[in-house]
């Protein structure tokens, strides 16, 4: 009876040390789908042959080749990083504020970069560096107040989240008035505000791609500290960490993510809060692990969604914020409730 | 030696510590004792220079704690805090962090950090729990966990605030015998007690608080021989002989 018992706990654990190997294989699959279908498929019926060879015989003047260097790539490029950016960004900003319910939608840091968005747009710059610079400042404002008013009212858990769908709904209605005063803002409409692919253009994508492939890289060699966060922060100082600074360093970063993707692709809420808790649910909530996973799924789903919303009402497009809800919320509330046997402290 | 010299601290106008001298050996149990809000976390957390002192100064084997940087400090003195969040981690990755102190490029625990965060595991008896997720333990296991994540960082002391809170009476003196065992392998053990006989039993001295100051540091036996006990918590304490003691029936009686 008591090896029978041993035996399973030895596989169990061995199911649970493999487990994770499994998750980043299973995600980089997924990934690697995703993008091959996000070139493959959209609302024009091109053949991946055919757009090789256009290329390959240099004619990148035929439909063809225009269809996969102006729109597929840049746009399922587009998909990549923004999903990477706000699900890492989500997963470190839950870790910072220690709150699981945070993410970059909910407290406020995408709306924070939408409003300097659409600022831009009302001043004429709408790609480049100019605009990611200007889109991470919007962001990391927002979770920097956020952040200090935390700290300094000693506001619960529960306040932060309040304090930050405030924040959230105020910097909403100054974006509304910015382009109701300047209504010839093209991109700020409804898909804006739910996010969307179709007016990606290589002049947004490059620099947020530099800026959060950095981010992501430096967030990696930093999992141990954000690990000692969740550690609480007397635990975190009697191992040595400079507690405060180094959550200014994490809400830095995470606005450098979130800034970037909403520079892309708007306002796309909900990744942020379901690829991380998935993630963590299902592998690990390890940093080491966390930040890689929840950019390789992030990346995964986004391009997914992406490529869906393309071709499920073709020629017609549904923002891919909208086709992301449908996906995720069903899926997220059955992770919730099936994930690593519902004994965890969420 | 951990040193304490004259130190004093405020909160805006409120002075927490007045003019505080103490001294912590290595190889000594050195229990913290008096009553709610005297001061004694503020005391613990000084004394590893998180807090900035309005006067004096505190030296570690002769050097100044303000001139050493957050991770020599971390290396030197490990904490223990009360209040201890349950991370979402292994029991096994967070007694690892206890290396962090030591973590340099690259930003990875190495063969030897393992090694030594096994032999803590080994140490508290919590080996068979490596792999099991910090949230699935009970409180004497998870406090166990922290003592190794403490001893993982091997240091020449630990400051612990109150141990024994939520800590049924077996776990709490399985812990204290624990902590005897690390004094006895020459650790500094300095610790935050509620428990009056329990601490009197375990440490080699005890230093007793009273509204920010220090009023003795002493042995046991000498302190049960002074009113000291009387006058800072208003009971009376036996001695039950061979180092054991209790509180004076009387006084628990007339409550």
């Amino acid at each position: 009876m008591r090896a029978g018992q041993s035996h399973t706990k030895y596989f169990m654990r061995s199911l649970r040390k493999n487990r994770i190997a499994y998750v980043y294989a299973a995600s980089v699959a997924v990934l690697l789908l995703s993008l091959l279908l996000g070139i493959l498929l959209g609302s024009t019926k091109t053949s991946l042959s055919d757009m090789l060879s256009a290329i390959a015989r240099g004619d990148h003047s035929s439909p063809a080749a225009r269809i996969l260097i102006y729109v597929r790539l840049p746009r399922v490029l587009g998909g990549l990083i923004c999903g990477m950016a706000l699900a890492v960004s989500g997963a470190v900003i839950q870790a910072t504020l220690a709150n699981r319910l945070a993410s970059p939608s909910i407290i406020g840091v995408n709306a924070g970069a939408g409003l300097a968005v659409a600022l831009c747009s009302a001043f004429g710059i709408i790609g480049g560096w100019r605009l990611s610079l200007l889109s991470f400042f919007g962001a990391f404002m927002t979770v920097m107040l956020v952040s200090i008013a935390a700290k300094k009212w000693g506001a619960s858990r529960g306040t932060v989240i309040l304090l930050g769908v405030a924040l959230n709904a105020f910097l909403g209605a100054v974006t509304d008035t910015v382009t109701t005063f300047v209504p010839e803002i093209g991109i700020i409409n409804n898909e804006f505000k739910v996010g969307d692919f179709s007016s990606v253009t290589y002049q947004k994508v490059i620099p947020a791609a530099i800026a959060i492939v950095i981010a992501v890289i430096i967030l990696q060699t930093l999992s141990n500290e954000l690990d000692l966060l969740t550690l609480g922060d007397e635990n975190a100082q009697g191992l040595g960490l400079n507690t405060g600074v180094m959550r200014v360093v994490f809400l830095m970063l995470s606005a450098v993510l979130a800034g970037a993707a909403v520079s892309v692709c708007g306002l796309l809420s909900f990744v942020g809060l379901l690829v991380p808790h998935a993630v963590r649910r299902i592998a690990s909530a390890e940093s080491k692990h966390l930040i890689p996973l929840s950019a390789i799924s992030g990346a995964a789903f986004v391009t997914l969604c992406d490529t869906l919303s393309r071709v499920l009402f073709a020629p017609y497009e549904l923002p891919v914020g909208i086709n992301m809800a449908f996906l995720g919320a069903p899926f997220f509330v059955f992770i919730l409730i099936k994930g690593k046997g519902g004994h965890r402290n969420a | 030696m951990l040193e304490l010299k004259n130190i004093s601290l405020c909160y805006g106008k409120k002075t927490v510590l007045d003019g505080i001298t103490a001294c912590f050996e290595k190889g000594k149990l050195t229990s913290i004792i008096g009553v709610n809000g005297c001061g004694k976390t503020t005391l613990l957390r000084s004394a590893l220079g998180m807090l900035p002192l309005a006067r004096g100064e505190i030296t570690l084997d002769g050097r100044d704690l303000r001139s050493m940087s957050r991770n020599e400090i971390a290396r030197k003195l490990a904490y223990l805090p009360q209040g201890k969040s349950t991370p979402d981690m292994t029991v096994e990755k967070m007694v690892l962090h206890g290396r962090f102190p030591y973590l340099s490029y690259p930003r990875r625990y190495s063969g030897s950090d393992r090694e030594l965060a096994r032999a803590a595991m080994q140490t508290v008896g919590i080996t068979d729990l490596a792999h099991e997720p910090l949230s699935t333990l009970s409180g004497g296991m998870r406090q166990n966990a922290y003592i190794a994540m403490a001893l993982a960082q091997d240091t020449d002391y630990i400051l612990l605030d109150e141990p024994t809170t939520y800590l049924d009476i077996s776990h709490q003196l399985d812990l204290m015998k624990l902590l005897r065992t690390l004094t006895s392998d020459g650790k500094g053990i300095v610790t935050v007690m509620h428990d009056l006989p329990m601490a009197l039993k375990f440490s080699d001295e005890l230093l007793v608080m009273d509204n920010g100051k220090v009023m003795m540091q002493a042995k046991p036996s000498e302190i049960c021989n002074t009113s000291i006990i009387k006058d800072v918590f208003d009971v009376r304490i036996e001695s039950l002989g061979d180092g054991r003691y209790c509180y004076s029936s009387s006084d628990v009686a007339s409550r």
